[in-house]
């Protein structure tokens, strides 16, 4: 065999091979890159899109519930029909018991006359059939709306006798039908609303008497079964912002401190590193377990009252104990060890390095970790299911220890309540004002952030 | 400095919050009251009209979680922080009883509120059904009665079982065992459905409880343990599906449902009170008798939800579907509330 150069062996029959291989490599590798790019954008794309499609769905449902068939009627509140007695005044010899027993019965008698006469008369003035189908015509207004009336009264008694422009909200299925939520082809026995009901809504919402206004009573109710018209989000609001403030006042504190000793004071050893562990493993429990905690622990054991937003409040802070320390501690490392070693440096103690240097500059990113752990409460439905918040309660609590819903267990309810055709738009339009709120806090904390935020 | 000054004011807050604690431990006064979905919806519209109506009194707070649910909680024990009162579909057990008793709860005061229907309801776009209890028991059942013997259920289609059903797939969506109407629709439909057939009339008391009360495993049977939107949720995901609902629900979704006769009678108040209908049962509340008079407003509660213009023939109970009670019996309801009689079972 001939030695050929070396030169010709690389130049010649390795070198074109050896060109091509490398660059089917290349080929191979870009292709591998643009796969992955790809896989990358589609996952984005995927993700944006199903977020797309439940917002939308959400919006879509739930923003016509924002306004509501309203009625604007002329009431006559004539003493005839009404029959309410002088409103008692507290003459000079009469004890205060007395009095207030003389009131209370007033009162009653106020609250239990015939409220829904006076109603069928004002659309008897719109509609003089209404005149003769009382059913039919104090079925078009919801029905607490009477409460309305007698609150007007008890206000200002001087109105009897007078005739007042009234806005009343209209029967949850009078605004089904007007909305188009019901099949309005459908065969009378499918639907709710009597034929001349729907004849008369149609006409009074022709007229102007009925229009769709703002739903004000969304906010400024508490939530109803009896009339579902005037089911609003205001008990269960409060509920959730007492439930708030407790973690901030709970699990905020305590969080940091936690982290503080962790981070900075606490000795490396093996309990330490056991209780980080703990910490992590915390953050991952499902919720539903720290609900049956709470009804163990503060209902069973300690006989705090059920429903309460005081527990709710303590059971969401042992959930958010966890976030809250991680992020604080994740911040505290992030500020650099120069700051502390030049506060000691100067002859500042442990403490004062700590609370005068390190932690101002970690607090940023402990707000953020509180208010994105409070948002997560704000949102939690299942531990409070178990502590008996899933109960109706008409009210609106006027202390942490009252009977309360909250905004998360109201959607729940709303979802399960069997008016469907209403309660699917009022549900969605719930689910906005909570996603309101929970942006809103979300948003806080990117504000809060990118103010105070100092990058080294 | 401002944490101190932040750690103290939370330290003062979290005092606050335990003194006010074991004040409240002493003054409960709004009536708490637990209990089966079915009754859910008539309490909560007494509870509110309660609240409007007396001004003395904080309006009731109702909470769901089934009658056995609503039961244990009552049969906590006594004191501020268990109810006042349990709303059930169904009687008290003994055995709940003997809980209660052991608890220190001893007077348990039964009212009957009115009765319920259970109907059988499909997606309106499907076949209209006229079913007898023994299509259902067939239709449910693991083994059924074919040639004198039982054998596993062999049928997949409703016309399979009669040629007068509509030709569509058996799916029955049933209330979980965690419900009032599952012991009704066992006891109302399937036991009657079950012991119509003499192969299963000829088995022992054993052998014809497991023969009747064993359901088929084929995902032809589904158990919902949540309420009736979950059933409704269901049939619009499974439009074949019949589920079964409370004659209310019904009511309120008749866009969405038809209903199945039973026994060639349609389920109404009218035939539900007269008992024409055979799958109704009675629906109750029981008090606390041992919480009367501590927690302000309980008897008026009992005495207002039993009154003519709630609970009555015309009321708005019956507008939004409980079936009410003769006045006679309404009567007895009233003097057992004012006497605080104690529930005997026989």
């Amino acid at each position: 065999m001939a030695i050929t150069s070396p030169d010709s062996a690389i130049s010649g029959g390795f070198g074109t091979s050896n060109r091509d291989l490398i660059a089917r490599r290349l080929a191979a590798r870009h292709r591998s890159e643009r796969m992955f790019r790809a896989v990358g954008l589609g996952a984005i794309l995927l993700g944006i899109s199903l977020v797309g499609i439940l917002f939308g769905s959400i919006l879509s449902k739930g923003i016509p519930a924002f306004t509501q068939a309203t009625f604007h009627l002329d009431v006559a509140f004539d003493p005839e029909v009404l029959r309410i007695p002088e409103r008692p005044q507290k003459a000079a010899d009469q004890s205060v018991a007395e009095f207030n027993q003389e009131l209370l019965s007033w009162q009653r008698r106020l609250r239990t006359a015939n409220w829904n006469r006076l109603i069928q008369e004002a659309i008897a003035a719109k509609i003089p059939a209404a005149a003769d189908n009382a059913r039919d015509a104090i079925g078009l207004v919801a029905s607490n709306e009477r409460v309305k009336l007698w609150e007007m009264v008890e206000d200002n008694p001087a109105i009897m006798g007078t005739t007042q422009p009234v806005s009343l909200i209209a029967s949850a299925n009078v605004d089904v039908w007007l909305k188009g939520n019901i099949d309005r082809t459908l065969e009378q026995r499918y639907q709710q609303l009597s034929a001349l009901q729907q004849q008369w809504s149609d006409a009074l919402y022709e007229e102007g008497v009925i229009s769709m206004d703002f739903s004000t009573v969304l906010f400024t109710n508490v939530d109803s079964r009896s009339s579902p018209a005037t089911a609003g989000l205001l008990g269960a609001i409060v509920g959730s912002v007492m439930m708030m403030a407790i973690v901030m006042v709970v699990a905020v504190p305590i969080g940091v401190m936690a982290a503080i000793y962790l981070e900075e004071f606490a000795p490396k050893n093996r309990l330490t590193d056991f209780i980080e562990v703990n910490i992590n493993n915390l953050a991952a429990v499902p919720s539903i377990v720290f609900g049956l905690l709470g009804a163990a622990v503060f209902i069973n054991f300690l006989g705090l009252p059920l429903s309460a937003p005081l527990v709710g409040g303590l059971v969401l802070s042992l959930m958010t104990l966890p976030t809250v320390i991680i992020a604080s501690r994740a911040s505290l490392r992030a500020v650099p060890p120069s700051i502390r070693q030049a506060a000691l440096g100067v002859g500042a103690s442990p403490t004062q390095a700590m609370f005068h240097h390190t932690l101002p500059l970690a607090v940023p990113g402990m707000l953020t970790g509180a208010i994105i752990g409070v948002a997560q409460a704000l949102g939690e439905t299942a531990p409070l299911l178990l502590i008996g918040m899933n109960a109706f309660v008409a009210s609106v609590p006027s202390t942490p220890l009252d009977q309360s819903s909250a905004l998360p267990v109201q959607i729940y309810l709303w979802q399960g309540n069997e008016l469907r055709n209403f309660f699917e738009a009022r549900t969605s339009a719930a689910i906005i004002v909570l996603l309101a709120v929970m942006i809103s806090l979300n948003a806080l904390a990117i504000v809060l952030r990118h103010r105070f935020e100092r990058r080294w | 400095m401002k944490f101190n000054q932040l750690a103290s004011a939370a330290a003062i807050a979290a005092a606050g919050a335990l003194v006010a604690t074991a004040a409240s431990a002493q003054s409960r006064d709004t009536i708490q009251i637990a209990g089966s979905s079915t009754v859910l919806p008539f309490a909560s519209v007494v509870a509110e009209e309660f609240g409007n109506t007396y001004p003395e009194f904080n309006t009731p707070v109702v909470g769901s979680g089934g009658s056995s649910g609503g039961l244990r909680q009552f049969c906590q024990g006594v004191g501020e922080n268990t109810i006042d009162i349990a709303n059930a579909s169904r009687r008290i057990r003994s055995g709940e009883i003997e809980a209660c008793g052991e608890a220190g709860v001893e007077n348990i005061v039964e009212v009957r509120i009115g009765y319920d229907g259970i109907v059988f309801a499909s997606d309106v776009s499907t076949g209209h059904f006229e079913l007898t209890p023994a299509q259902i028991f067939q239709a449910i059942a693991a083994k059924v009665p074919q040639d004198g013997e039982l054998v596993d259920n062999p049928y997949t289609n409703w016309s399979e079982i009669d040629s007068s059903l509509p030709d569509q797939d058996i799916t029955l969506v049933i209330p979980g065992t965690n419900h009032g109407t599952r012991e009704v629709f066992e006891e109302k439909v399937i036991a009657p459905g079950c012991e119509s057939f003499e192969v299963v009339e000829a088995l022992d008391d054993d052998a014809k409880e497991a023969a009747c009360l064993s359901f088929r495993q084929d995902g032809r049977v589904i158990e919902v343990a949540g309420d009736y939107t979950e059933t409704l949720g269901r049939l619009d995901a499974q439009p074949n599906a019949i589920g079964v609902f409370g004659l209310s629900f019904y009511d309120q979704n008749r866009d969405r449902l038809q209903v199945a006769t039973v026994d060639g009678v349609e389920p109404s108040l009218e035939t539900i009170a007269s008992g024409e209908y055979p799958v109704s049962r009675p629906l109750f509340f029981y008090i606390k008798g041992e919480h009367v008079g501590v927690i302000p407003g309980i008897q008026d509660y009992a005495l207002y939800f039993l009154s003519d213009g709630v609970s009555g023939a015309g009321s708005m109970l019956e507008n939004i579907g409980l079936i009410p009670l003769s006045d006679d019996e309404r009567q007895a309801q009233i003097d057992k509330i004012e006497n605080k009689t104690t529930v005997e079972l026989n």
